[in-house]
């Protein structure tokens, strides 16, 4: 038998420098690696060149130039510019338009606020209130009343539309969501099974559909004379439509809990509610952010499908804007730009889904 | 008083906390439990032994109703448990359970794990729970990581913590449900030590475990379950040299020479 004595610990060789090593490892790794680098550096060879060029190099920047001036080679900025208003807050009246910014401003603000509080207790306190209260100004500023002139939703439209129409879908549908999610976990029979018809019903038909049925058919359950908000019918069907997949997601999240924490739970004497809401939920949403965020960015893109129903949200108002015998043939610049603040704000939310999952991390740092 | 009385006696217990009749239980077709008998006096401390499959951790968790039961009928501390919701929550806040496999909320810290019961099940403020707390992971020696994350500690940390938790309800009965089969080996003794301090403390424990040294040092009886039955039951110094059947003879020599 032998003893050994304990070995040193020591630095890890370094034989080449970062870069070629990186090189190496991710682009030039094996004969198959170094064939897709080549066809992948082509495409961008081909692709490159006339993207850059009709975006920046062959592109008019004056921004007070008309159509003709513009030039047909390159991109047309000013076409933006001048209908910039137009692809922002849709038809809303140019004297009222403050209010909308005071919107988007209180939300801002809201948000940087809430970033600084550090106490979690207060925290859920101010998140919560701002739920509760925010929604109630922010229709007020936009609709009117309390002495603001009334601007009808046919008005509303552009990014102002979109931003409106997927939040209210995102925090309707987030409660709601839940509570089909629990429904379908439920053990009460009736429960179970209304939640599971609701779910199956509307994930097996698409949005249109939904949104077709809910500014047609829902109508007729009302008496003739009252006329429905079309904007409020195509929230509704998007909250319908939204809820069952949230609902899905987040009883993904709920199958993952080990039975495990239910009995500690259990063991511990805390009632059905304390259970799903101090144990249950908060693991499950944990574990459900990064669906719940890809299903809140499916539903922002669909709101483009308004269009159908007659709502001119950000991408209808390009086609709303080049019907403009000024500004014929400019529809490329439009869904270029549209697409790249969509982009924008897309990846936001995707950015901001990581920085929760890490936040609410209690694994080894 | 009755407490005073007994140690003077020198005998645990005038009256049985936990009276289990005829208890008789089935996954489907397979009868786990069949007419199971056992009554435990306040104070008194049970290590319940046998084969994987016996039905021992059916049947402690029948007691504070993780499982539900077909016939038969259990008491614990003049409770009867049936589907009544409130006479289960009422016996569980009376009855702590330590699991296989810690079930910690690995969301909440230590801390929080520890003072979720007592806030919500026992009404304490913040403060006494917090208090409490603290002063549990104290005497299981890991007070100086109260703040951390379950995930945070090691296998035989939780297990301490779990215990803590536990006893911060300042239940009358823990359960122990194989507290040491998930741990590594060198963690179990500081698992074990924590629950020997336990022991002496007078409050009643069932203890599903393999651990023969700890069944020796501390317990009133120790129970041998097999096929879903008690087999056979005796104070641990019979129990281990004198077993009576063949069962407990073999199952004693298969875990003793490991």
């Amino acid at each position: 038998m032998a003893i050994y004595s304990l070995k040193e610990t020591k630095q890890p060789p370094k034989s080449q420098t970062k870069a070629i090593l990186w090189l190496k490892d991710n682009l030039f790794s094996s004969t198959l690696n170094v064939v897709l680098t080549f066809v992948a550096l082509y495409v961008l060879y081909l692709l490159l060149p006339p993207i850059l060029n009709w975006t920046i190099f062959d592109a008019n920047f004056d921004l007070t130039a008309d159509n003709q001036s513009c030039g047909r080679e390159g991109a047309c900025w000013s076409f933006v510019n001048a209908n910039f208003k137009m692809f922002i807050y849709g038809f809303y009246p140019q004297e009222e338009l403050w209010r909308v910014n005071t919107m988007f401003g209180i939300i801002a603000a809201l948000v940087a606020f809430g970033s600084l509080i550090k106490k979690t207790q207060y925290r859920a306190h101010y998140i919560i209130g701002s739920f509760l209260i925010y929604p109630v100004v922010a229709f007020i500023l936009l609709y009117g009343g309390l002495g603001l002139e009334i601007v009808e939703t046919d008005k509303w439209g552009g990014l102002t539309l979109t931003v409106v129409v997927a939040a209210v879908g995102i925090v309707a549908s987030f409660p709601l969501g839940i509570l089909f999610a629990l429904g379908r976990q439920s053990e009460m029979r009736v429960v179970k099974f209304i939640s599971v018809v609701y779910i199956e019903f509307v994930r097996g038909v698409p949005l249109i559909t939904i949104l077709f049925m809910a500014s047609v058919v829902l109508p007729l359950f009302f008496s003739a004379g009252m006329d429905f908000d079309k904007l409020l019918r195509a929230l509704i069907g998007i909250t319908l439509f939204q809820t069952a997949y949230i609902a899905e997601v987040i009883r993904g999240g709920l199958q993952a809990i080990p039975k495990g924490q239910y009995e500690a739970a259990d063991a511990a004497g805390l009632s059905f509610m304390q259970k799903t809401l101090l144990v249950i939920l908060p693991q499950a949403l944990k574990i459900s952010i990064p669906n719940i965020v890809g299903s809140f960015i499916a539903l922002f893109k669909d709101t483009t499908l308004l269009l159908i129903i007659g709502l001119f949200d950000m991408l209808a108002i390009v086609g709303a804007a080049t019907s403009n015998s000024d500004w014929l043939g400019r529809d490329t610049e439009g869904y270029v730009f549209v697409a790249m603040v969509i982009w924008v704000i897309l990846y936001s939310m995707s950015h901001y889904s990581k920085r929760l999952e890490v936040r609410f991390s209690t694994e080894h740092k | 008083m009755s407490e005073l009385i007994n140690k003077e006696i020198g005998e645990k217990g005038c009256c049985d906390i936990i009276e289990v009749k005829e208890l008789n239980k089935w996954y489907g077709d397979f009868h786990v439990l069949k007419s199971v008998d056992l009554s435990v006096k306040e104070g008194e401390i049970i290590v319940v032994c046998g084969p994987s499959g016996s039905g021992k951790s059916t049947l402690i968790r029948c007691v504070n109703f993780l499982e539900k039961f077909q016939e038969g009928s259990i008491i614990v501390d003049g409770t009867e448990l049936t589907d009544d919701v409130k006479k289960i929550r009422q016996v569980r806040s009376e009855v702590s359970m330590v699991f296989q496999h810690f079930n910690l909320f690995p969301h909440l810290s230590i801390i929080d794990n520890l003072t979720l019961a007592p806030i919500w099940v026992h009404n304490e403020t913040k403060q006494e729970a917090k208090e409490k707390a603290l002063k549990l992971l104290d005497r299981v020696g890991i007070k100086d990581q109260a703040e951390k994350y379950p995930n945070q500690l090691s296998g035989g940390q939780q297990q301490r913590v779990a215990i803590a938790r536990a006893l911060c309800t300042s239940p009358k009965i823990m359960l122990f449900d194989e507290p040491t089969s998930a741990l590594d080996p060198e963690m179990i003794s500081e698992v074990l030590d924590v629950m020997v301090e336990l022991a002496k403390d007078g409050i009643t424990m069932i203890c599903v475990t393999h651990e023969m040294g700890f069944a020796k040092k501390v317990a009133d009886r120790v129970i041998f379950m097999d096929e879903g039955q008690i087999i056979e039951q005796n104070t641990p110094d019979k129990f281990f040299e004198n077993p009576e059947s063949d069962r407990l003879q073999l199952f004693l020599d298969q875990i003793l020479t490991q």
